[in-house]
């Protein structure tokens, strides 16, 4: 059986769309393309480290049920037979959900997927493995203390970005061609900048993070990761939907975007994010935002207001919940965290009341006035990183000519974005040698409108998320 | 040197039985002063009496 439908002749991935094709009208059978994928993470694995576990048995039987059931005329899912992985927060029957540390190892094995999971196998989706993460999502680098750095696809000297290390990783050297992660801070935006490939986060409560291991309930987000912006439009539309497991997923009603992304944006009054999002960028952040604005004609610039102080509320937060999560595991084992994310949890315990409370309520403040802005303009274009990835172990790096720690900083430009919980679409950027990836940014619930001005610039060559040479 | 931080470090995590090892603590007062600092951002930044917290509760 040839794998040209589901493999370029560089041995990439094909759209999901044209996988899901040809496996439902049996030109490949599920299981081919599992094999391919299972051959991939064998190969690359070793070397880009980014699977923690590989669920082979699982994947095998669930393609081998697809096959049986496209051979009886059985009516299969837009994601039929697609390979994905999923950052190791994500609840996956059978693995006890480490969430990167080795706290969690200890833990039973999760008794049923993740809603996300779930819903994307109901798609047709292959569930191949879990991705390395930054210890309990505190992350921005890939880095993983127990489990060893998540590596850069494009140069494995470099960082993944994270903390959904694995998950840029993966998608980034191709070993498949979706994976999910979640983004709290940047978790999606920041692999997806330094590895060169697509990430969505939703806008807060969009899609359900029932059965994934938490960390700041205020601004938890999960989202897909995808070479492509169909494929993100897909594996979006797949997960959307009402759940009552999870707290803050909405209500609303499925809104499906797949076939929207291909409209014209020319309605679209598109701004460039002026003030703070202009400081602290290394050339490449520059170039990339740059080349995004002249493709799209962008000439208004919008000046978010008290951005620094948004970013400040949004680290409190972060710090406050996350240590209110951990805080029996601080005081039963503290010893077996990662000494960088122990120090800043048991920190984040001794932050006074009444400053998370004023934070909260600054978020609400900020949150108005950044939806006033959203009634004259659609889309805000900003950096998705201050820099290319950073090398892996680096401490620190020069923004505007100031030394600053790299893990503090790497999300300055993400930050205040999901601090109110806004739809973004990370697009990357293709510089030589390394891709840096921009922020499409939307009003809440826009989702569509991020994606359509994602694929304007994918069909018009600026954004593509560049082929990892070594890992084919 | 009187250093009201380090010993509200050792109030607070006797008040919430958090142990933290003499090694640790240097690390835990860094990560302390960078959050203090961004509270100050938060903290100068007037709200009216009736702001109302963000949050993710609708009854």
């Amino acid at each position: 059986m040839s794998l040209d439908p589901v493999l370029t002749s560089q041995g990439a991935w094909r759209p999901a769309s044209a996988i899901a094709k040809a496996v439902a009208t049996q030109q490949v059978s599920a299981l081919d393309v599992v094999e391919v994928a299972l051959a991939k993470i064998e190969r690359h694995n070793p070397m880009l480290n980014a699977f923690t576990e590989v669920t082979a048995d699982r994947a095998r039987a669930t393609a081998r049920a697809l096959d049986a059931a496209i051979a009886k005329g059985e009516t299969v899912g837009p994601l039929a037979g697609v390979p994905f992985a999923v950052k190791n927060l994500f609840d996956v029957a059978g693995l006890p959900t480490r969430a990167g540390s080795k706290i969690n190892r200890d833990r039973p094995a999760a008794s049923r997927d993740a809603t996300l999971v779930e819903r994307m196998e109901a798609a047709g989706a292959i569930l191949v493995g879990a991705l390395n993460m930054g210890e309990y999502a505190y992350d921005f680098t890939g880095e993983n203390i127990h489990d060893g750095a998540s590596r850069n696809p494009h140069d494995i000297t470099r960082m993944t970005g994270g903390s959904s290390g694995g998950s840029g990783g993966a998608v980034g050297g191709s070993l498949v061609p979706l994976a999910l992660g979640s983004d709290t801070n940047g978790s999606i935006r920041v692999p997806s900048s330094f590895c060169g490939i697509f990430g969505l986060k939703p806008t807060y409560g969009r899609l359900s993070r029932a059965r994934s291991f938490p960390f700041v309930a205020s601004f938890d987000h999960l989202g897909p990761f995808a070479r492509n912006v169909e494929d993100l439009a897909l594996s979006y539309d797949a997960m959307q939907g009402a759940d009552a497991d999870d707290a803050a997923c909405t209500t609303r009603p499925v809104e499906t975007v797949s076939p929207l992304i291909g409209q014209d944006i020319g309605d679209l009054r598109i701004a460039a994010a002026g003030g703070y999002f202009q400081n602290n960028l290394m050339p490449e952040a520059r170039e990339a935002v740059a080349s995004v604005i002249a493709a799209l004609g962008v000439t208004e610039t919008v000046e978010l207001p008290e951005v620094a102080r948004a970013r400040a509320a949004a680290y409190l937060i972060s710090t406050i919940e996350g240590a209110s999560l951990h805080l029996d595991r601080l005081r039963k084992r503290a010893a077996d965290f990662d000494p960088a994310v122990r120090d800043r949890l048991l920190a984040g315990a001794m932050v006074p009341a009444p400053l998370v409370d004023r934070a909260q309520k600054f978020r609400r403040w900020y949150r108005a006035r950044v939806l006033e802005i959203f009634q004259t303009v659609d889309v805000i274009i900003a950096p998705a990183t201050p820099c290319i990835a950073p090398k892996i172990g680096q401490a620190t790096f020069e923004l505007d000519g100031v030394e600053l720690p790299v893990r503090a900083n790497i999300g300055i430009h993400t930050q205040p974005i999901s601090f109110i919980g806004l739809p973004v679409v990370a697009v990357p950027v293709p510089l030589d040698p390394m891709p840096i990836g921009v922020q499409i940014i939307a009003a809440p619930w826009r989702e569509d409108i991020a994606l359509r001005v994602a694929y304007h610039l994918q069909q018009s060559g600026i954004v593509a998320a560049p082929h990892a040479k070594a890992f084919q | 040197m009187t250093d009201t931080l380090s010993d509200y470090i050792d109030a607070v995590a006797s008040a919430l039985s958090l142990p933290i090892e003499p090694e640790w603590k240097p690390a835990v007062r860094i990560n302390l002063e960078l959050s203090l600092r961004m509270a100050r951002l938060v903290d100068e930044f007037p709200l009216p009496d009736e702001s109302e917290p963000a949050s993710i509760y609708v009854a």
